[in-house]
């Protein structure tokens, strides 16, 4: 009785002091990659570029039967914002930080290595869930796209999800490319991923070897479960998306950890 | 080669704090980093880990803290594994980093790592103690190289930790920085910290540390207090009596170079500088040789020309 009563309080201290290691070090990761102008307009600014002039300059207000083209497009934008909140707030900044030692300092302190992880994917999360906010909110006040709530809380829902697979292959990136070209890679990555996922150009209408490719991208299985939202028609079923995503993600985690204990073997 | 002088037995009758024991590290390239390097620190020690570039002091530092894994041989901190969580509670550690998050500001990085700690050093103390007042809401990419340096040690001081390596400390440092930095780590140790430097300023070493480890390809080539080092660069076989000779003289470098002991000469600004071995041979014979020599000038050499007759061979 006596040692629970002694132990308790200490446990609680510990874990509530693990607590707030874990949201200082999301809040501090999100801090800086926000004020790391670079990083936030272009990968803000990028998508919403890409959407003003895709999605409602050139189809607003245009509706195929009773799809509305600014809507539809809605969905390959928002995942192509999500895709570079990840791939390149964790896969450039965690080679850079790797490249820098930084890494190294932080592994030599007391912080649980989990914190690491779990600040820069929820960051990812909380610059994919902005990136998606602002999209609907351009579609909504330009687009003429309509949404309701509870759809708009799936497509968030759906955003922290769908970080996660590419939070993974920015790590996997990181670990396996030097830093001076971590940003090139990563864009070699990007936009072809998103090309041949079907963010850009509706997946039924690239040539049906490139459809048949699409099933081993992440980005494909996200804008698919994306266009389920909006109940528009979308290609595969639900559950060979999320299988897609899950083997997707085990993939580049099962890369990651590999190259990752391949770099603790050579240090 | 190897002649490693008997530790005070004081020092020797405590438990290690922190302890390497026959490490070998070979590199996935078949660089051999550290040889069968053994090396302990005591409490309330400063030891100075004194090599060249490429000795193995870094090496020897990551293999401490658990960052890289030894080939063969054991590490143990607070008799503990490095990677041990409750060993690294009580560690803190200052490595050469090339760049901290460059978008947090000083007070920002000096808060999150002081919350890894169960029982930080005070706020206000740590920002005293690494010189920071009046830097703390800048970024870390506004800080000039000893700004950065200083706030790294801050990190490295933020839990209060018992065991402190401290990996090239004052690289970039002014000397007035240098000395408070030195002047916070004396009073570390007079708490009862155990601070491991290493550096390959001798001067550094000389002044700060109450034992010198001088380490040259991997291999422990002396160690002991730094007097214990001078002498035993003085004392080596080698270099029994080896001396420098400064004085104003006529004669030519190469007549001095054939004299038995002369181990370098050189005459610049009117100032012939002799390395000997039999040092009073040679004056002897340039005494002799020159009557107008003068301005003479015999000195032992200093702890820099030790260190480097030590590594050298």
């Amino acid at each position: 009785m006596s040692t629970a009563t002694l132990t308790l309080p200490s446990a609680n201290a510990s874990l509530s002091r693990t607590a707030r290691i874990f949201l200082n070090e999301t809040r501090y990761e999100f801090l800086r990659l926000l004020r790391t102008r670079s990083f936030a307009l272009s990968v803000i600014g990028f998508p919403v570029v890409f959407y003003i002039f895709f999605g409602i300059i050139l189809n607003r207000a245009e509706h195929i039967g009773t799809i509305s083209v600014s809507k539809y497009m809605l969905a390959g934008y928002t995942v192509f914002g999500m895709v570079g909140a990840a791939l390149f707030g964790i896969g450039v900044g965690l080679a850079s930080e790797l490249a820098a030692g930084w890494l190294e300092l932080k592994r030599a302190s007391p912080m649980p290595p989990l914190a690491y992880v779990f600040a820069k994917c929820l960051s990812a999360m909380a610059f994919g869930v902005l990136i998606v906010s602002v999209l609907c909110g351009i579609g909504i006040a330009f687009g003429g796209v309509s949404l309701t709530l509870p759809v708009f809380a799936r497509m968030i829902a759906l955003t922290l999800v769908g970080v996660i697979p590419f939070a993974c292959m920015g790590m996997a990136l990181a670990l396996l490319v030097p830093f001076s070209s971590a940003p090139g890679i990563a864009n070699m990555i990007y936009l072809p991923m998103s090309f041949c996922g079907g963010l850009w150009i509706p997946i039924m209408m690239l040539p049906k070897v490139m459809q048949s490719f699409a099933v081993v991208l992440a980005t494909y299985h996200l804008s698919q479960l994306m266009l389920r939202v909006f109940g528009y028609p979308s290609m595969g079923s639900v559950a060979s998306h999320w299988f897609g995503l899950l083997g997707f993600t085990l993939l580049m985690l099962g890369i990651a950890l590999w190259a990752f204990r391949r770099l603790e073997h050579n240090a | 080669m190897t002649s490693v002088l008997e530790q005070p037995i004081a020092v020797a009758a405590t438990e290690a704090v922190a302890s390497l024991n026959r490490i070998t590290k070979r590199y996935a390239n078949g660089v051999v980093a550290l040889d069968d390097l053994s090396l302990s620190l005591h409490r309330g020690e400063i030891v100075a880990l004194l090599g060249p570039n490429g000795a193995g002091k870094s090496t020897a530092v990551k293999l401490m803290m658990g960052l890289s894994a030894p080939t063969s041989g054991s590490v143990a901190i607070f008799g503990a594994d490095p990677r041990n969580s409750q060993a690294r509670l009580r560690t803190g550690v200052m490595l050469q980093v090339g760049r901290a998050p460059e978008m947090l500001r000083v007070r920002e990085q000096v808060e999150l790592f002081r919350g890894y700690y169960p029982n930080p050093m005070p706020y206000a103390e740590l920002v005293k103690a690494a010189a920071l007042e009046g830097i703390e809401e800048r970024f870390f990419s506004q800080l000039s190289g000893g700004q950065k340096q200083r706030m790294l040690f801050a990190l490295a001081l933020a839990g209060d930790p018992d065991l402190i390596f401290l990996d090239e400390p004052t690289v970039g440092l002014d000397i007035e920085a240098r000395r408070a930095m030195w002047a916070t780590i004396r009073s570390l140790a007079a708490r009862g910290k155990t601070v491991l430097l290493t550096t390959h300023y001798l001067e550094e070493a000389d002044a700060l540390a109450h034992r010198i480890v001088v380490i040259a390809k991997g291999k422990v080539v002396c160690s002991g207090t730094p007097a214990e080092v001078k002498s035993l660069g003085a004392g080596s076989a080698t270099l029994a009596a080896v001396k420098i000779i400064r004085c104003v003289s006529s004669l030519p470098a190469e007549t001095l170079l054939v004299s038995p002991g002369v181990v370098s000469a050189a005459t610049v600004d009117g100032v012939t500088t002799i390395t000997t071995s039999q040092p009073e041979a040679t004056l002897r014979e340039m005494l002799a040789l020159d009557q107008t020599l003068h301005s003479l000038e015999v000195a032992s050499p200093a702890l820099e020309d030790a260190f480097l007759a030590l590594t050298s061979s």
